[in-house]
């Protein structure tokens, strides 16, 4: 398929797909969200032209906080490049018109699955996570109306259990990613499917960052400069992930790495998951003299 | 005898009672749920509530522990510091405090009371976790310690409670309640369903704790042997309502009310 084929903008869609009373309530959706930081919001979640689990929460966040003049970056697994990502950068690429990129600096909006980009994130950027479960205490109390009373009264005794069980079955937090967070003292928050190398990135971000579930209709933010802060124990403080090795591309040594598996002998190599802070590193080596 | 003229303290207990209820009422029906229950309780007194099945023990005990809101009539603790607090005019978020700070509540069936989905360790150590514990060594040691209190393995530590036996269930579900050395449990059949030599083992432990720990319990059971054994004074159901109430010794050796004549000679005599 080549890129000319799609039109820039299809003039069949209302703006960013959705109607403008569906974007007006989930921006008042929204407005609650950063005003009680960490708290999950109900909307009422529309259809997407795509099958839960692949972004629809997200896309409707983008759409409704979408303008004209923005720049629309999308990632998932941290690739600009892959499937997800491509089809959901086109999609507003065609129902809005707006300007798409891969450089994270140059994105007023930036939808994500799974990673939040190396490149640290500027004051007026935007972060829409796609998340697939919202909330964090759903694996000990499956029910909803008990996790509610829970989330009012601050009950979160329970999140430390979790931990609890890593620490007795494997001798340190197992927990690698979704690893849940406190917000502003308040709410305990789960950061979407985001690796826990990412979790001190949301701690004090100039960025705001916003977080939609499709499937389960919540939404939730963090607002600009909140503090976010991992659940841990005093002798088990949080840690993040460390490779022995560096990029093989980029030779960076303090970003996320990716295994790959390069030949049928089982060779390995290491490359970062954000590809486009990849290359605009192998960029920078290459015209350095 | 009215219910009202026998409510004697035990002998070796403080002189401010723990616990009040005046007049406690919830009623789904005529003479279905409990009605007109009033009573004291002091610290490290053992008071069983027995009756037939559809009494109103059940309804009682839920009142009594901040399940369920009566129709009329209070419940009011005296904490800590020595504060009364009427449970049913207290916020949520102070009632769940209690609920699992000061007082435990003991399930029939352990399977309610544990999280089945996490180790023996875990379990005990999540009213710690709630109290903001956040050492995982004192956990672990707290853990190790509250499985030997109640004679389980400390090897087992970090099974799941479903490989554990019904009886080992039961006694680790003792274990989370009391790690957080509260002043009042309640107790709904803790030895129902537990064949008989586990029962009397189980029996011979909680009477332990309960001196050791000096708690105040209130054991609902319509086993009279289980009375007998734990609780320093009786209340007898019928109907809704306390037909008789009084030191258990009194109550199973002279019975007064015809019902609680019925109740003591219907016991089978090994």
């Amino acid at each position: 398929m080549n890129a000319q084929a799609i039109p820039a903008s299809d003039a069949g869609y209302n703006f960013a797909y959705l109607d403008e009373q569906t974007k007006r309530m989930i921006r008042r959706a929204l407005l609650k969200a950063v005003a009680i930081p960490g708290y999950q919001v109900p909307f009422g979640g529309r259809e997407m032209p795509l099958p839960y689990g692949w972004g629809t929460g997200g896309m409707q966040l983008t759409a409704a906080i979408l303008g004209a003049d923005d720049v629309l970056k999308v990632i998932d697994q941290g690739a600009d490049d892959t499937t997800n990502a491509v089809s959901i950068r086109r999609f507003f690429a065609r129902t809005a018109g707006v300007a798409t990129t891969e450089r994270t600096p140059a994105a007023t909006v930036i939808q994500t699955r799974h990673r939040i980009p190396e490149t640290p994130l500027a004051a007026g950027q935007i972060m829409v996570y796609q998340v697939p479960i919202p909330e964090p205490l759903r694996f000990i109390e499956p029910s909803e109306t008990e996790t509610r009373t829970m989330h009012a009264l601050g009950d979160y005794g329970v999140m430390h259990v979790k931990l609890y069980e890593d620490i007795a079955t494997f001798g340190h937090i197992a927990t690698s990613y979704a690893y849940p967070v406190t917000v502003d003292g308040r709410y305990v928050m789960d950061p979407s499917p985001i690796p826990k190398f990412d979790n001190p990135k949301l701690d004090r971000s100039p960025a705001l960052m916003l977080f939609g579930a499709g499937r389960e209709k919540r939404l939730y933010a963090v607002p600009p400069y909140t503090r976010v802060v991992s659940l841990d124990f005093e002798d088990h403080p949080f840690q993040i992930q460390q490779w022995e090795q560096c990029c093989a591309i980029c030779g960076s040594g303090d970003s996320y790495l990716d295994e790959l598996i390069v030949d049928d002998a089982g060779s390995k190599q290491f490359v970062c998951s954000d590809t486009d802070y990849c290359a605009q590193r192998a960029q920078q080596q290459e015209s350095r003299p | 005898m009215s219910a009202a003229e026998q409510l004697l303290p035990a002998t070796s207990v403080g002189t401010e009672p723990l616990f009040a209820v005046r007049d406690l009422t919830r009623l789904y029906g005529p003479e279905k749920g409990c009605q007109g229950v009033s009573f004291e309780l002091y610290p490290g007194e053992v008071l069983g509530i027995v009756g037939e099945s559809g009494s109103g023990k059940s309804t009682l005990l839920s009142l009594l522990c901040g399940r369920c809101p009566p129709d009329r009539g209070s419940v009011q603790y005296r904490d800590g510091a020595g504060d009364w607090l009427d449970l049913y005019a207290a916020s949520e978020a102070e009632r769940r405090t209690l609920l699992r700070t000061e007082w435990g509540f003991v399930e029939q069936n352990p399977r309610d009371g544990l999280r089945m989905g996490v180790s023996a360790g875990a379990n005990i150590g999540e009213r710690l976790m709630a109290q903001g514990v956040r050492h995982y060594g004192q956990l672990r040691a707290a853990g190790l310690d509250w499985l030997q209190q109640v004679e389980i393995d400390p090897a087992r530590i970090d099974d799941l409670p479903r490989t554990f036996s019904g009886g080992m269930q039961q006694r680790l579900q003792i274990a989370r309640n009391l790690v957080s050395s509260p002043k009042l449990v309640f107790m709904d059949e803790p030895t129902g369903g537990l064949d008989v030599s586990v029962q009397a083992r189980l029996l011979d432990l909680l009477r332990g704790l309960v001196r050791e720990l000096d708690l105040a319990v209130v054991i609902v059971t319509h086993d009279l042997a289980v009375a007998r054994l734990l609780a320093d004074r009786l209340m007898v159901m019928r109907r809704s309502r306390v037909v008789e109430s009084g030191l258990t010794d009194q109550i199973l050796d002279d019975p007064q009310h015809p019902y609680t004549q019925l109740l003591v000679s219907s016991v089978l005599q090994p």
